[in-house]
């Protein structure tokens, strides 16, 4: 038989038209299902009297919300409490994960000490986080721990500037007042002259390698400016102390017990996960890499800053960004203790109020993604710069 | 030429003789007392555990109450836990509210699945697909008929809304890891396919769930599910938190697997096709066998994370086990300062045991294909 001129037997063994059959009939099947889903939608949702625009958005949303960054009433619309919702998530998320970083980088490095002691406690430290349920260790911190403080007249003071109680923590708070602009200046000289001293040191360097103490000249800058601002004029800015008065404080920073909670547990519980990831990242890099730099008469310390630690920061990036978003994530189970972030307040009062689950769960959901996807944008600009040439 | 200021100029001076290289005081000195700061931090962390230890386990054991009928004697030393609470709350920490004289059921149905489980993750086991073909095909329909009951077999019917404890967590767990396992495999073929349909329907579902967080997917499948289907075929109250755990944990387990099916060589595809395998065939026979085994650590710890992630149903108000454990705690006959720090304590204890023993396995399976890849 010649096999040059042998047809297929039909066009069903053809591979490119099979594929494109596949293609359609998915398709078809997700379109049917979108159809019937959305016919279903309508109709149930005609039948129970359920809105089916954004109307609501503009209506008053009639409750309270104990912490809001905004200006927010019982007398907002529900579009205000949108607001309000996002900026706690991402309130909590600033402040968590910053602190989960330092956490877990000083955990994974006291993971790698040669001290056997201190590395075997990191490693209980992380078995127990990296094992037990985040709801589990929200709950602990929130019943157990904050809500067992005592009352405001009890309170524990720290230093008489701080108070501790069961109604949260109160930190002074810093008010700006007249040299403020000043001080503010002296700030921006200090940081603009490390860089400058930064960048004369590098050339130097490269003139003729004798280094310069960059780190500790930048600090002494950036700290001896604005301290000699104030010792000249005064200090820029006052603390507001909070002060009791009548059954609960008053003025200060309040930081309320379930903002502690969320923002306790989260740290806790996302360090011991940043600690593996700055464990394995470490170890990753070649021990020829370490040896390579001993071999140049490079100190253990400068070996670890110049060499290997460039070198892991490369792989500890990516799966350091996703834990950020997981605190993200994480940070709706706000739900379970109280604290009113997006889906507390939006996918839980706002939709029980409004029955607007559609739109509800739709806005909520488009959120967390738009966050999603700017993170991973920046991921991929990251790894663009930093990833390995040549390879 | 100038003087290179990295150029060493004068030796290093001579290092003395190791005074000691071997015994407990070398490894001591070695690993404990290496410098100054290393001994600092020895003595911190042993005054630390020396302070601490002896105090945590007094309050569990010689401190603790082992057993009493209500509270009184709990209220009465509040320096040690109050196990006897755990005691006597067991059987509804296990149960929730099913039926005393159906639990029997509930009690053969766990039995089967950590036989089955047991058989499966036995790396040497015999007939390891049979095992696979009962636990994801007939166990499943097994559990659903005794749990749920039937009349046709004469046993009763058990409303979900009376299921809870530690068997709805497992439950959940075990439904997530059943399900999603298939449907992740598909995704993540659906992902490497070559067709751009199949491959952007695979790619924005899986990215969509892993980029929300579990309980806006609980609260879709709890909110808009029944607005999604007929009336008539309103789903379960328990059941639409199951779908929602089994999409949420498929789109993590596609991820995993694709893992597994990027590191098969390119010769593995090559060969089956070869052999003259179509894809069904190729895949079945050739890539997944491998893949899959490659990435059992991967699914053991998306395993943990469900287990850990499953605590969350009960925000659409299904009694899992942290739930029971909030419910008892609220007990006015137990109610005492002690006893929500030791049903916490318990259930970290509980979730703890479960998933480190769960990750010790996976670490051991992860040595040995390390073994097999040398």
């Amino acid at each position: 038989m010649d096999l040059a001129s042998a047809k297929p037997s039909s066009w069903l063994s053809d591979q490119r038209a099979r594929g494109l059959i596949y293609q359609i009939l998915l398709i078809g099947c997700i379109a049917a299902l979108a159809c019937g889903a959305i016919y279903n939608a309508v109709v149930n949702m005609r039948a129970r009297g359920i809105p089916m625009g954004f109307g609501f958005w503009n209506d008053v949303a009639g409750f309270d919300i104990n912490l809001h960054l905004i200006s927010y009433s019982n007398q907002s619309t529900y579009g205000r409490a949108f607001w309000v919702g996002l900026l706690n998530t991402l309130l909590v998320a600033a402040i968590s994960i910053p602190l989960a970083t330092l956490l877990g980088f000083v955990i994974g490095v006291a993971r790698l000490s040669p001290n056997w002691l201190l590395s075997r406690l990191a490693l209980v430290y992380t078995s127990i986080m990296r094992n037990t349920p985040l709801l589990l260790l929200l709950l602990f911190w929130y019943n157990v721990v904050l809500k067992s403080l005592p009352g405001p007249r009890q309170s524990i003071s720290i230093g008489g500037a701080a108070f501790l109680n069961d109604r949260g923590l109160y930190l002074p708070l810093p008010v700006a007042r007249e040299p403020a602009s000043l001080f503010a200046g002296a700030v921006l000289a200090a940081i603009v002259l490390a860089f400058g001293f930064r960048a004369w040191a590098r050339r130097r360097q490269d003139r003729t390698g004798a280094q310069a103490p960059t780190a500790v000249v930048a600090a002494a800058l950036v700290l001896g400016l604005p301290a000699l601002v104030t010792a000249a004029v005064g200090a820029p800015f006052t603390f507001d102390i909070a002060r009791l008065s009548g059954f609960n404080f008053q003025g200060g920073l309040q930081i309320i017990p379930e903002m502690a909670a969320l923002v306790f547990g989260l740290v806790t519980f996302t360090a011991a996960f940043i600690a593996e990831i700055v464990r394995a990242g470490v170890l990753a890099v070649p021990v020829g890499q370490s040896e390579a730099a001993g071999a140049l008469g490079l100190h253990r310390d400068l070996s670890m800053k110049l060499v290997v630690i460039p070198q892991a920061m490369r792989l500890i990036t990516p799966p350091l960004t996703s834990q950020f978003l997981n605190v993200v994530k994480n940070s709706s189970l706000a739900v379970f203790i109280g604290y009113p972030d997006l889906v507390q307040i939006f996918a839980g009062t706002v939709l029980n109020q409004t029955q607007a689950a559609v739109q509800v769960m739709a806005i909520t959901m488009g959120v967390y993604l738009v966050i999603s996807l700017v993170v991973a944008l920046a991921l991929n600009a990251f790894n663009a710069r930093y990833a390995l040439r040549g390879r | 030429m100038d003087s290179l200021a990295y150029v060493r100029d004068a030796p290093e001076s001579e290092d003395a003789p190791p005074m000691m290289s071997s015994g407990v005081l070398a490894w001591a000195r070695v690993n404990l007392f290496s410098s100054i700061g290393s001994s600092l931090v020895t003595i911190g962390c042993i005054t630390l555990v020396a302070y601490w230890l002896p105090q945590l386990i007094a309050w569990a054991t010689t401190r603790a109450i082992w057993s009493a009928t209500d509270g009184a004697l709990c209220r009465q030393h509040q320096d040690g836990a109050c196990w006897a609470f755990i005691a006597a709350k067991w059987d509804y920490l296990r149960f929730g509210s099913y039926p005393v004289a159906e639990r029997w059921r509930v009690d053969l149905v766990e039995a089967v699945g950590a036989l089955l489980i047991a058989w499966l993750l036995w790396t040497n086991a015999p007939r390891r697909m049979w095992g696979a073909l009962l636990f994801f095909i007939v166990y499943p329909i097994l559990a659903l008929v005794l749990l749920r009951g039937s009349s046709l077999l004469g046993l009763p019917v058990v409303d979900t809304l009376l299921w809870g404890g530690i068997f709805v967590s497992l439950l959940t767990a075990v439904v997530g890891i059943v399900f999603s396992l298939p449907l992740g495999v598909l995704l993540a073929l659906g992902r490497r396919s070559p067709l751009p349909v199949v491959r952007t329907a695979s790619i924005l579902f899986i990215e969509f769930v892993r980029g929300v967080p579990f309980i806006t997917i609980l609260f879709m499948a709890n909110n808009l599910a029944p607005l999604f289907l007929p009336e008539a075929w309103a789903p379960d109250r328990l059941l639409r938190p199951l779908a929602g755990i089994v999409i949420f944990s498929a789109a993590y387990m596609a991820e995993e697997i694709r893992g597994g099916l990027q590191s098969l060589g390119k010769g593995q595809y090559e060969g089956a096709m070869a052999l003259g395998l179509n894809y069904p065939l190729m895949t079945a026979l050739v890539i997944l066998p491998q893949a899959l085994t490659l990435v059992i650590p991967g699914i053991v710890n998306n395993f943990i994370g469900l287990f850990m992630d499953t605590t969350l149903v009960s925000v659409v108000g299904i009694t899992d086990f942290l739930e029971a454990m909030n419910n008892a705690i609220k007990d006015p006959v137990w109610a005492g300062p002690t006893i929500m720090v030791t049903g916490y304590v318990f259930a970290g204890i509980f979730y703890f045991c479960f998933c480190f023993g769960m990750a010790r396995y996976s670490a051991h399976v992860e040595r040995i294909l390390a073994k097999g890849r040398k």
